[in-house]
């Protein structure tokens, strides 16, 4: 039987039956993504993109109610300009630069996030997880429009795998009944509580924080609240230990209370309570709906490894972390630009098997700072002993005058792109006078171009970027990869931006960039063996 | 700098602890507490070198 365990924002993909629930034997596909979250949707759009026939099954027909996710970072919307949906996402979020820091019924300090010149997106915005996956939904509708093979089967539940050396066999339960399908690859991407884990028998371990957390979206009907960014520590209000403002699209605000360990789930989400939390917050004139509310607790934790064969884990299945900093989704859709490419050169057999076993080096090492970013973050809010509970409030006290402390206030840490720095798909470093912002590993850091931007320029598929430097015309071909170059001049003061992110102290640069666009190596010229090594490296076959 | 000082450094010891102590003069225990962390972080802020502040930490034990 088929239950929803969670009601729907928008209903996008309709139960309908198909010609492989009716097939005499499985019908074999090269992917099954399971679950349709934003990784297994971001998985499925990076995949069809490259013209590989995907299957996603989700046990639901469309995306969750309730918001979870409301921070994503200038890395996620990169990514998702890449895949085409980046405008939509950055036209509805909302951008803010201001945050406010208080105790008790003081303000400790006010920040402003000036965002950088010269990128084309901000360094977060603030949207809805369900329209982000909205977003990305109609860019696989928009994809498959132009032929991509990706189907999306919603109330296709898995409840059963049986792996094999060169395939994997997947038991789904539908309306109609069962079926069976093959898949050369399945992606996991079915969330913190991953029954694929379960199922394969796989641990999931770390560290559950004694708190717990109500959260409530409200949309405010009275007041014009500035678009800011506000946290508490010990509010005068004592409507949490520590509680949190931010704003969202559609004249919706998230509030975050933390209300301790032990606390009666049931009470607790009674409107009239939360109410009284808010009330106490916002005073009695402010009148409000609320739209959503729930009670989590957290946990940092993530599985020892996450390519098990011809299974892979992607997003909460494979890494779950506290929310603060912002870390779940986004590096989830980091996850999914990681593994995409790689994916897709072992697919079309242009890369061996190894490639994925990166996957695993780079987004242990991306997941590990994510935990360990977060982790702290975590400390910081909810102090877990007296001497911690003590340096807390005196870094907060401390910080109200003295600039030097407010460094040290951890209400968490904006989501940054990892550097891969110690990656067995790097190439040399070359590069003297190089910039550390795009040393080998790092992503690619935009700038302008012309009347565009660069990373758009980059595109995705390997690529060498020859800043005054001479490169081949036409593309390289490395044993069936292609290897598009371009160049960019600096010279008269142009694109000084480029210049700045990638010459440095260097008067010319050739960047080899990776379809995710990570930098690969760096050299001061071109030279075609030294290309041909890296690119070979780049995919594992050295 | 990169190594912690642990020769004698205070040209006035007696009068440096009589002003530490002197701080302390009036404050609850809690109040103490809360007042040496305060210092610690003034300090080490100051200091600045993870390296000498990682030997600090370990001295400290
Ligand atoms: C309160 C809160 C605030 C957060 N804030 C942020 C934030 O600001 N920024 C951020 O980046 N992240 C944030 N996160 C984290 C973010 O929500 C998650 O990291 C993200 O949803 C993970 O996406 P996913 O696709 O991996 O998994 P999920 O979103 O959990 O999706 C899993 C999907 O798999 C489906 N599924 C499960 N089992 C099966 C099965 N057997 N068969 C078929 N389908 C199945 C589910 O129905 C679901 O659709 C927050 C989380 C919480 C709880």
């Amino acid at each position: 039987m088929l239950h929803d365990r969670y009601s729907l924002a928008f209903k996008l993909y309709p139960y309908a039956k198909c010609p492989d629930q009716t097939a005499q034997t499985p019908v074999r596909h090269p992917v099954v993504v399971v679950g349709g979250g934003p990784v297994g949707l971001a998985t499925a759009l990076d995949l069809g993109r490259q013209g590989i026939a995907v299957v996603l099954l989700d046990d639901h027909e469309g995306i969750g109610m309730g918001s979870r996710a409301i921070c994503f970072a200038k890395r996620t919307l990169d990514i998702a300009d890449r895949y085409g949906c980046g405008g939509p996402m950055l036209d509805k979020g909302v951008v803010w630069n201001v945050g406010k820091v208080f105790q008790d019924d003081r303000q400790v300090f006010e920040f402003n996030l000036q965002p950088e010149a010269g990128h084309k997106n901000p360094a977060f915005i603030n949207l809805q997880q369900p329209y982000f996956e909205k977003f990305l939904f109609e860019q696989i509708c928009a994809e498959q429009k132009k032929g991509a093979p990706i189907q999306v089967r919603g109330k296709n539940r898995v409840d059963a795998v049986d792996r094999f050396d060169d395939h994997v066999q997947v038991h789904i339960t539908t309306p109609d009944g069962p079926y069976t399908l093959q898949a050369d690859w399945l992606v996991a991407c079915d969330g913190a509580g991953s029954p694929l884990r379960a199922m394969m028998g796989l641990g999931f371990d770390g560290r559950v924080f004694q708190d717990s957390f109500l959260i409530a979206d409200i949309k405010m009907t009275t007041t014009n609240f500035p678009t800011e960014r506000w946290f508490w520590f010990e509010p005068y209000f004592k409507s949490g230990a520590s509680t949190l403002l931010h704003k969202q699209p559609d004249g919706i605000w998230r509030v975050d209370f933390q209300i301790g360990w032990d606390v009666d789930r049931a009470e607790e989400l009674k409107e009239s309570n939360i109410r009284r939390r808010l009330d106490a917050m916002l005073g009695a004139d402010v009148d409000y709906d609320i739209v959503w509310s729930s009670i989590y607790t957290f946990q940092c934790r993530r599985m020892d490894k996450f390519r098990h064969g011809r299974v892979i884990f992607a997003g909460d299945s494979a890494h779950q972390v506290s929310p603060f900093g912002a870390r779940g989704a986004n590096s989830g859709i980091q996850d999914v630009d990681n593994l995409g490419w790689k994916l897709g050169l072992v697919i079309q057999g242009k890369a061996p098997d190894r490639l994925l076993d990166s996957y695993d080096d780079e987004r242990i090492f991306g997941a590990d700072e994510n935990i360990l970013n977060s982790t702290r973050a975590t400390d910081f809010i909810t102090p877990k002993s007296k001497a911690s509970h003590t340096f807390r409030n005196a870094v907060l006290t401390l910080a109200e005058h003295h600039e030097f402390a407010r460094p040290l206030v951890n209400s968490g840490r904006l989501s940054v792109p990892c550097v891969y720095t110690q990656s067995p798909l790097n190439g040399p470093d070359r590069l003297v006078g190089g910039p550390a912002q795009t040393r080998v590993g790092s992503s690619c850091p935009d700038a302008p171009l012309g009347d565009g931007f660069l990373l758009a320029a980059l595109g995705d598929d390997f690529v060498l970027l020859a800043l005054n430097a001479d490169v081949p015309d036409t593309p390289l071909d490395i044993d069936g990869i292609a290897v598009r170059a371009f160049g960019v001049s600096t010279t008269g003061g142009r694109h000084a931006q480029v210049a700045e992110r990638y010459l440095g102290a260097a008067t010319s640069a050739v960047y080899l960039i990776r379809p995710d666009q990570h930098v690969a190596a760096r050299w001061p010229a071109f030279d075609a063996t030294a290309v041909r090594d890296a690119v070979r490296t780049a995919c594992a076959k050295d | 700098m990169d190594t912690l000082n642990t020769k004698p450094n205070l040209a006035a010891p007696d009068d440096f602890y009589a002003a530490l102590i002197a701080a302390h003069d009036g404050k609850t225990d809690a109040e103490s507490e809360a007042f040496n962390a305060r210092l610690i972080l003034v300090l080490a802020n100051h200091i600045g070198d993870m390296a000498v502040l990682r030997q600090a930490l370990a001295a400290a034990q």
